[in-house]
């Protein structure tokens, strides 16, 4: 079954996007009705306070749920028409993960947590290890391969996740609060190196925080979300790689 | 995910929860032990009982006789074979024919003669049988005192220890097992005196026809002296035709004495006789399951047969219930550990729910998830296989060191009464792998549906 919908020159595109839930006799209504569109390469922040629907949000462009109704088509393909397996391939090749809490497998060592994706993907023993180091080099833990996640600090548990949700080399980074168990500093680190990925790799990324000054600092267009509806978005003049090319 | 990853994933995972996952496969093992301690015994009692058959002799004799004496074991052998008149004489060019045919070990005449015996003066009156010198390597003579015949033509008599409890005047009470040992002390190296009838060939009276040449002999009454050599336990009952009598001599010894034999009267008249002819034969066939192929060739060649060929069958059945028995009760303990499996398991569901999330949530398919759990339920079922099997072959070790210590206090020799065949280490492991297999199917696939939304919100 063929899941491309057209050549949509967005990255992500949701219409009319809707995730509702039934608890008892209340409906929550956590996304209700968004459109958006999200070019290639951009570098999105989704603002609103707890419980605006932002996560939600970002859980369906991320494929891990599937919306109640609308569509999210992310790189021509939508999601709402594709199978679990279908799903689970796009998580494993097109978009990348970052959480709040790192989400790292705390059995494992940083090198195993970060080729774990490339277990799913079946890439060759041989030629994991390289690529796993390699990427955990980049986000500058090179020396620390082998500790496991407890025995770092936050700010390299981040970049460690960092590194392995983009070994696959994803289109699309989708970062869940990413700063929020760091201190400033920390967070700022995390965030330079997503920025680089996003300039040098041409990676889309939608950024969910609370933070609004983080976001104006790095993200080129704010959304913000309320009660599960699209209320504002807002672009700011941050010279893009594109644009800074043009500009010499 | 490729087979050797998810392996690899699955034993690291079973790793960190060593004593849990431990306790789940010692809970496999005890239950493949107590499958392959049933069966190893079931299959080594089995055993046991074949070999002991197989010592009476029962399944791989075939009794030969002549049409000529009339006295067929089967109506239809005499209905449908030729008339015991034109029926060949079963003498010694009939047993190197018989004993020229495929699968036949051996074939020798029935020597027997009821004789005095005499010993420390006081007469003994018993069944002498002629012994092939053959049957010291068959094993018929297990747990013997003594030796056997140091010749084939040695003076020199086995005796059968109801004989030889006679002999020294005792009587075993009724339910009650002499000690052999106890018994032969006293006789071996000690003689007997024996008197028979010898045959020997006269010349015709002047006038006879041809025909009754040979035919004509006197009988002289002789003695020899017998040197006991041996007293064996073989039960005089059993239906080993040399077993009936209770003095043993060596076969060839009997037929160089002569001894004037029941058959000898009848082949007087026998019109086709000029050689000695033999009672009755037997042949010894070289594997059980040939004795109906040795039987019908003997029986083409015009001469009667008899043989226990389905008995073997009815004991195989019996065996085979029993061993389907002790496999189901074996099994029983497999089932209770299957339940701990599908415990632990799911245990290890509801802790590493986060832990699934997060791999659904960097790209694992439901393919993967549930292929990791099974791995996790397959690999316990392969350490505790394994193990089991070592279990249960130790247990089923001791249980027969065990049995033995207590038949050697018995005074009996001892037994093999336990074995384990290849078949059963591989069945065995092959079955504790699918049992854990089984067990692991319903949380693999609950692992598999997780929701990761709800996966990763898991604390």
């Amino acid at each position: 079954m063929s899941v491309t919908t057209s050549n949509c020159p967005s990255a992500v595109e949701t219409s009319d996007l809707c995730r509702h839930h039934q608890m008892g006799d209340a409906l929550i209504r956590a996304v209700d009705g968004i459109s958006l569109r999200i070019q290639p390469g951009e570098f999105v922040a989704l603002l609103g306070t707890s419980g605006s629907g932002k996560s939600s949000l970002l859980n369906l462009i991320a494929g891990l749920d599937r919306p109640t109704s609308g569509q999210v088509v992310v790189h021509g393909q939508d999601l709402a028409k594709m199978s679990r397996q279908q799903l689970a391939k796009y998580r494993l090749q097109t978009a990348g993960m970052v959480f709040q809490s790192f989400n790292l497998i705390p059995s494992m060592t940083l090198l195993e947590n970060v080729e774990l994706p490339l277990r799913f993907a079946e890439v060759e023993r041989g030629q994991r290890d390289g690529l796993a180091r390699q990427a955990l080099d980049r986000v500058g833990l090179g020396a620390r391969v082998r500790h496991r996640p407890t025995e770092l600090s936050g700010g390299e548990q981040q970049r460690a996740s960092l590194a392995r949700a983009l070994i696959n080399q994803p289109r699309l980074l989708l970062a869940d609060e990413p700063t929020g168990n760091l201190d400033s500093h920390t967070g700022t680190e995390v965030m330079s190196f997503i920025r680089e990925f996003n300039e040098s790799m041409g990676m889309t990324v939608v950024m969910v925080t609370h933070e609004r000054a983080l976001a104006e600092r790095y993200a080129k267009r704010l959304i913000f979300l309320a009660d599960g509806k699209l209320v504002k978005m807002e672009s700011l003049e941050i010279a893009t790689p594109a644009s800074r090319g043009a500009e010499s | 995910m490729k087979f050797y990853d998810v392996t690899e994933l699955a034993v690291r995972n079973l790793r960190e929860s060593i004593l849990r996952n431990s306790l789940t496969t010692v809970g496999i093992s005890v239950g493949v032990a107590s499958l392959v301690a049933m069966l190893s015994l079931g299959i080594g009692l089995q055993q046991l009982a074949n070999r002991r058959l197989q010592k009476s002799g029962l399944f791989d004799t075939v009794v030969v006789t002549s049409r000529r004496d009339l006295r067929g074991f089967n109506r239809e052998q005499e209905e449908n074979g030729p008339t015991p008149a034109e029926s060949p004489a079963l003498d010694d060019a009939a047993r190197q024919k018989i004993q020229q045919l495929p699968d036949v070990a051996e074939a020798f005449p029935d020597i027997r003669f009821v004789t005095d015996l005499r010993f420390d003066e006081k007469p003994h009156l018993t069944m002498v049988s002629g012994m092939p010198f053959s049957a010291k390597n068959n094993d018929a003579f297990d747990g013997m005192q003594g030796s056997f015949f140091s010749s084939e033509t040695g003076y020199e008599a086995i005796l059968q220890k109801s004989f030889a409890e006679e002999l020294l005047g005792k009587k075993s009470k009724f339910g009650e097992e002499a000690n052999v040992a106890e018994i032969a002390k006293p006789l071996l190296g000690k003689t007997l005196t024996m008197r028979y009838a010898e045959r020997t060939a006269t010349t015709p009276a002047p006038g006879a026809s041809d025909s009754s040449a040979g035919t004509a002999y006197s009988v002289i009454s002789r003695e020899v002296t017998l040197k006991i050599v041996g007293v064996s336990d073989l039960d005089p009952d059993s239906l080993r035709a040399q077993a009936r009598a209770r003095v043993f001599i060596p076969l060839k010894l009997a037929q160089d004495l002569h001894v004037m034999q029941p058959s000898d009267l009848r082949d007087t008249t026998n019109v086709v006789a000029g050689k000695p002819a033999y009672t009755s034969m037997q042949v010894r066939v070289n594997n059980p399951k040939n004795v109906q192929t040795v039987e019908d060739a003997i029986k083409k060649m015009g001469y009667n047969t008899f043989s226990i060929v389905d008995a073997t069958r009815s004991m195989r059945q019996f065996f085979a219930v029993l061993d389907l028995f002790l496999g189901i009760f074996g099994s029983l303990a497999l089932a209770v550990a299957s339940i701990g499996i599908i415990n632990t398991l799911v245990m290890a569901i509801l802790e590493r729910r986060r832990e699934i999330g997060i791999m659904k949530a960097i790209g694992a398919s439901d393919t993967d998830v549930r292929g990791l759990f099974f791995a996790e339920a397959g690999a316990m079922g392969v350490f505790g296989g394994f193990l089991g099997v070592a279990l249960g072959w130790t247990i089923g070790r001791v249980i027969n060191v065990g049995t033995n210590v207590y038949l050697k206090r018995q005074h009996f020799p001892p037994e093999q009464i336990w074995f384990v065949p290849w078949w059963l280490v591989l069945g065995a492991i092959v079955f504790a792998i699918v049992v854990s297999l089984v067990s692991g199917l319903y949380p693999a696939s609950r692992a598999a549906q997780l929701d990761p939304v709800q996966a990763l919100r898991y604390e």
